[in-house]
This record gives C-alpha cells, sequence and structure tokens, in this order.
C-alpha cells in the first residue's frame, strides 16, 4: 500500500497534526470507522474518545471531543474543540478533564447530550 | 520665569515619566508576539471551519428545515450588538474606534426603527457605551482575568449568546472588534455572525464525481456545527482584539516615548538657559560691585 493519506488535527487554539499517515480511526457518532487512503467523500460528527492514527506499525492516540471529521479526496481534517494527546492526558490534565466530564453527564438534558458525555466519561476512566 | 530648582523637577518627572511609557511599550510589544502567534495559530481551524459551513450551506439552502442560525428568525426587528473590546486602556484610539463603529451602527438602525441590545465583552467598551446607551445594555462578559484567550472563554460567551437567541431576545446578532492588520493599523469591524453569513465557498473540494456521505446527515449535522462557528467566530475576535490591542498599545506607548524625549530636550534647553542667566547675572553683580569701590 503505497498510498498514504493526508491528516490534519486542528483545535480551535492549534493544529495538533498534520501529515502522511496510513490509517486513521475516528470515534464517528454512529460509530468509529477507520479512513484510508482514497476514501470516498464523506462527513460525521464526532463523539469523545480517542482517535487512533496508524503510521508505518505506529500508534498514536489523541483524545478528541467535541467536532467533525470531513474526509475529501485531499484528504481528512478532524475538526475537534478539544484534542489531547494520550501520553499528555495523565495527573492534572486527567483529572481536569474527568470532573468536567462528570459535570457535562450531569447537566446533559438530550439523549445526544448525556451520551456524549457518557462517552467521554468512559474513554477517561479507561484510560 | 520658573526657577532652576523647578525645572529640574520637572525634567525629572518627565523622564520618569518616559521610563514608564518605555518599559509599557516594551511588554507590548513581547506581548504582542504571543498574541499574533496565538492569532495565527487559531486561522487553521477558523478557515476550514469557514469552508465545511459555506459548504453545507449551499447543500441546504432554501430548504424549509434550515436551521435558524443560517436562516434567521424571518424578522430583523431586534438587533444585538456584540462589543468586544479591551479591558484596559492606554492604548491609543483603539477602543474608541470600536465603539465609534457601534455608536454609528446603533445610530443607524435606531433610525430605522429597529430595537437594539448590546452585550459588551471588556470593561472599555461598557465604560463607554454606558453613558449614552446605558439602557440598552443587557448583559456584560467580564474579561479582566483572562490572561490568554482560550477557546473556553469564546465557547462561554457563544453560549451566552445562543442561548438569548434561543429564547428569542434577538433576530440578528453583529460583532464588533478590531482587525489587526499590522503594528500601526488595527481596522474596526463589523461582522454579522447570526444569522451566519455564508462565507463565500472559497475553497470548494474536488469530488472528482463522487457524492458526499453524510453521517448522521446534513441537517444534524448543522445543527452541531453552526453553535460552533459562533463560537469560532468570537473567539477569532477576541484573538485579533488582542493583538490589536497590544499593537495599538504598543504605537501609543512608542509616541508617548517619543514625546517625553522631547520635552525633556526642551526643558534642557530651558534650565541651561535660566543657568547661564544667572551666571552672567552673579558676575555682573561682582564686577559692578568692584567698580564702585
Amino acid at each position: 500500500m503505497a498510498d498514504k493519506l493526508t491528516f490534519n488535527l486542528v483545535s480551535p487554539e492549534k493544529e495538533v497534526y498534520s501529515g502522511e499517515v496510513d490509517q486513521v480511526i475516528v470515534p464517528g457518532t454512529e460509530g468509529e470507522f477507520g479512513v484510508l487512503p482514497n476514501h470516498a467523500p464523506f462527513m460525521s460528527t464526532l463523539l469523545p474518545g480517542m482517535l487512533v492514527i496508524k503510521n508505518g506499525g505506529e500508534e498514536r492516540r489523541i483524545f478528541v471531543q467535541g467536532g467533525f471529521a470531513d474526509v475529501t479526496p485531499a484528504g481528512l481534517t478532524v475538526l475537534a474543540e478539544l484534542a489531547i494527546p494520550a501520553e499528555e492526558l495523565k495527573g492534572e490534565v486527567l483529572s481536569a478533564q474527568k470532573a468536567a466530564a462528570n459535570d457535562q453527564l450531569q447537566k446533559a438534558d438530550t439523549p445526544e447530550a448525556s451520551l456524549a458525555a457518557r462517552r467521554a466519561v468512559d474513554t477517561l476512566a479507561a484510560h | 520665569m520658573p526657577s532652576l530648582k523647578d525645572l529640574k523637577n520637572r525634567i525629572g518627572s518627565v523622564r520618569s515619566t518616559q521610563k514608564i511609557t518605555k518599559a509599557m511599550q516594551m511588554v507590548a510589544a513581547a506581548k504582542l508576539r504571543r498574541a499574533e502567534e496565538a492569532a495565527v495559530a487559531a486561522r487553521p481551524y477558523a478557515e476550514r471551519m469557514e469552508g465545511v459551513v459555506a459548504n453545507l450551506s449551499a447543500s441546504v439552502a432554501g430548504n424549509p428545515g434550515a436551521p435558524k442560525l443560517l436562516a434567521g428568525t424571518g424578522s430583523d426587528d431586534t438587533h444585538l450588538l456584540i462589543v468586544a473590546t479591551s479591558d484596559k486602556g492606554l492604548c491609543g484610539g483603539f477602543n474608541s474606534s470600536i465603539v465609534r463603529l457601534a455608536r454609528e451602527a446603533i445610530v443607524r438602525l435606531q433610525g430605522e426603527g429597529k430595537t437594539v441590545k448590546i452585550v459588551t465583552v471588556g470593561k472599555k467598551g461598557r465604560d463607554q457605551l454606558k453613558r449614552l446607551y446605558g439602557g440598552l445594555l443587557v448583559r456584560h462578559i467580564d474579561t479582566m482575568d483572562i490572561k490568554r484567550v482560550a477557546y473556553a472563554d469564546a465557547k462561554g460567551i457563544a453560549d451566552t449568546v445562543l442561548e438569548m437567541f434561543d429564547a428569542g431576545e434577538f433576530d440578528v446578532a453583529h460583532l464588533f472588534y478590531g482587525r489587526y492588520k499590522s503594528v500601526i493599523s488595527q481596522v474596526p469591524t463589523a461582522q454579522q455572525i447570526i444569522p451566519a453569513e455564508a462565507p463565500e465557498a472559497t475553497q470548494t473540494p474536488d469530488l472528482k464525481g463522487a457524492m458526499y456521505e453524510y453521517e448522521p446527515d446534513e441537517e444534524e449535522i448543522l445543527k452541531v456545527l453552526l453553535p460552533r462557528y459562533v463560537g469560532v467566530q468570537i473567539f477569532r475576535a477576541m484573538l485579533e482584539n488582542a493583538a490589536s490591542e497590544q499593537g495599538a498599545r504598543m504605537s501609543a506607548m512608542d509616541n508617548a516615548t517619543r514625546n517625553a524625549g522631547e520635552m525633556i530636550d526642551k526643558l534642557n534647553l530651558q534650565y541651561n538657559r535660566a543657568r547661564q542667566a544667572q551666571i552672567t547675572k552673579e558676575l555682573i553683580e561682582i564686577i559692578s560691585g568692584a567698580e564702585a569701590l
């Protein structure tokens, strides 16, 4: 598989990841989906969860929350409100995120919101 | 004619003022660099967001089910002006020019018989608008303790605005801020954010004949997307504002430092003249005293 997928992960504050990769697994609203090179044009909203970047046998995991993924022939772009690499997700950052997720779960007033919040809580707890 | 001592004191005080303005200029320069970096780092997100919104809005435009944030409420009787300014002064005409632009808009809208409501972000804007339009101020968002603008801050403001929109408190929202062009030029800008003015589709991706698939569907995505879009616009305005504020302060303080320098030169000249006059006077007194003997 010579083809590579151009992948950009941007949060409002900065570009988190940009480069050529083999595959990206995105936590979509209607289930996780993997994006390989030459994927059909596709757009989906995100659920909080781990986004996995696979490149040359290596894996990078990034916690994303709130946003959407946009696949075009030019590549995959994920716009996430929050994107924290898994290796930075520990100690204070992790507990702050956990608190925020629990808070959202308390306040969630629609099934969608509570589902998203539950996913965030679960992902963070598993981490 | 001020005495020598008076002049000396004045030179001293101007000199210490100059030191302060110089320090402020340097602080502003350092902050400006950081603010500029933040504004540049935020650009990709905003640009992509605009591209996606342009794309999607083109595909749902005209649908009866199009979200209100995009299509509007159907009337434009009540306008909300979000005026973003800085919290601190001493930055030249930066705040005044934003407020002036907002004031012109208020006069124009009121002339057309619309209802105007104002939300201020940042202290200076509120201070200046309170005097004339105190009755129109519906809310103030304090940004005093924000050191570095984070997206969460902008999101908080966006949530407030969206809540008001959902409650039917206004039909159209405009955002006023200072767009950062360069250190010497900051342009006060007004932008309509609700209903979202679909940005020009600048970079429609070439799909090579394939169909876009949406999950869950276009309208669901737009429902999630549009509130974020408002947040991003506000975030961008705040970042631009932060950079503009520092830029304006830097040039204002540069001017002040230069003026203080000129003032010191002038006072020095006056001081030397006075000193010489005094010496001459003393000499004349001694000589005429000696002659009288």
